[in-house]
């Protein structure tokens, strides 16, 4: 049992699971039930409405993750971060980065990780990217790294200073259900850490430093609506804990990585791609993220979203690296698909904004 | 094949099928169905969890499966999911017992 907890705090990488692997994740995706015809694969989902090839649309984020180092280990954490990750974006690229970031017809600049403050050039670089005067910057914070050591106190404060945007993830509003995705005592940590950003000004109503939440289903089901999910946030986090925050994204979780071996593990994936191919809106895929956001990998590898960063599936482009960046031709592209796309067609749609759907 | 169960799993998925024998029927039944369970004088919320009352004391598997999954998606937790159990099975026992009151009558009546 102790064995077995041990073994869930670390990433699949440390594990050697073959599920770190994205060809053997790519695999399971393919076979089974979609080689079958049991269910349709997601390609030919989107003929039925012919939005095959997938291709983008105008340019408005610019995704950044500065590296796979996280001080949590989540279960449902389609990254594989951990401590035990040790890909970090270099100073070099981030330069790269930051020479896109002032020419970028994108009016988002979305950093993500890992945890993103665990890089050691991460201030330097919301430093220089937040002189670039971009519209909305944004800091995905998974709150605990503001609580995890000293050197992270005053992070509220430097993200203030800062104008950044802070997207904060909070799987549910009840200690037992947070700490069984995140780990134990995450929940009492995320909570102070929300309550030290709602002190210097997030969250509140009326100021402009925004807080928004990140709810993620802890199990093999969707997500409720996102707008009544906000509502019960808003109000249990203000009774129970005196915390404001402005919007809650409802996100689905995606059968990659360490999802896709909970899904496995726990004899839910079928049943799960069941639900997400059940659920596919074909009113989603108009606006699902690929099509308006451009993500990068801690070496400075494009690809069309974070999860197929993390499938390793780089942008069908003739540019694929932050060094040859060219927005033009990029945009020029056709975007790489697989069933974990159903992810983000199911109901009211999913994106790193929320939900993307009426 | 047809399956060696009365109950499949598999089953809850064919459910909208029943519009197959009698559409208009159906059609009708599945329109109401939804709009019963919208936001109203009650929450969508409220009315998950009367409907996983219910679902228990009809022990109906489909209806538990189906509303179990329900309740996660909300975002209602465990322990509001075993009160509203509880609040059908107490209705339930309830509505048993109450019948002792009828069985206490006619023990009257007949006896001297």
């Amino acid at each position: 049992m102790l064995k077995e907890k041990k073994k869930q705090q670390q990433s699949l990488h440390k594990r050697h699971s073959e599920l770190a692997m994205a060809n053997k994740q790519l695999e399971k995706l393919s076979n089974g039930i979609f080689a079958s015809g049991e269910l349709p694969l997601f390609s030919e989902k989107i003929k039925e409405t012919e939005q095959f090839p997938l291709r983008p649309n105008k340019l408005e984020i610019l995704q950044i993750n500065v590296g796979y180092m996280c001080n949590q280990v989540c279960e449902h954490c389609h990254v594989d971060a951990g401590p035990d990750r040790k890909e970090i974006m270099t100073r070099e690229t981030m330069m790269q980065c930051l020479e896109v970031i002032r020419n970028t017809g994108a009016h988002t600049l979305d950093l993500t990780g890992g945890a993103p403050e665990m890089n050691p050039d991460f201030r330097w670089f919301v430093d220089e990217a937040s002189k670039a005067g971009i519209k909305d910057f944004i800091v995905r914070s998974n709150l605990t790294i503001i609580r995890a050591n000293k050197k992270y106190y005053n992070l509220p404060e430097f993200f203030k200073n800062h104008n950044v945007h802070v997207v904060s993830s909070m799987p549910h509003w009840t200690r037992g259900k947070t700490d069984k995705q995140r780990g134990e005592g995450v929940f009492d940590q995320s909570i102070k850490a929300l309550q030290e950003l709602n002190a210097v000004g997030y969250g509140m109503p009326d100021n402009d430093l925004r807080l928004d939440l990140v709810y993620n289903p802890s199990g093999a089901f969707l997500p409720g609506d996102q707008a009544s999910m906000e509502k019960d946030f808003k109000k249990a986090l203000l009774e129970d804990f005196g915390i404001h925050f402005h919007n809650l994204f409802a996100i689905t979780n995606l059968p990659i990585s360490r999802f896709l071996d909970y899904l496995i593990a726990s004899e839910n994936y079928e049943d799960y791609m069941y639900s997400l191919v059940d659920a596919y809106n074909p009113a989603a895929v108009a606006n699902v993220m690929c099509r308006n956001t451009i993500s990068v990998s801690w070496d400075g590898y494009l690809y069309d979203c974070d999860f197929n960063q993390m499938l390793e599936l780089k942008v069908a482009s003739k540019i694929q690296h932050i060094s040859e960046y060219n927005e033009d031709i990029l945009n020029d592209r056709k975007i790489i698909i697989s069933q974990h796309c159903y992810g983000c067609t199911a109901g009211a749609g999913s994106s790193c904004q929320g939900a993307t759907a009426k | 094949m047809a399956s060696q169960n009365y109950y499949d799993p598999a089953d809850l998925k064919k459910f909208g099928n029943i519009t197959q024998w009698s559409k208009e029927l159906g059609e009708k039944f599945f329109e109401y169905y939804g709009k019963v369970f919208e936001e109203g004088a009650l929450s969508a919320r409220e009315k998950s969890l009367i409907a996983l009352a219910v679902a228990h004391t009809e022990m109906c598997p489909y209806c538990i499966d189906a509303y179990s999954q329900d309740g996660l998606q909300r975002g209602i937790t465990k322990e509001e999911m075993m009160e509203a159990v509880h609040v059908g099975a107490a209705i339930k026992s309830g509505a048993s017992l109450v019948h002792g009151v009828m069985m206490m009558n006619k023990v009257n009546k007949l006896e001297m």
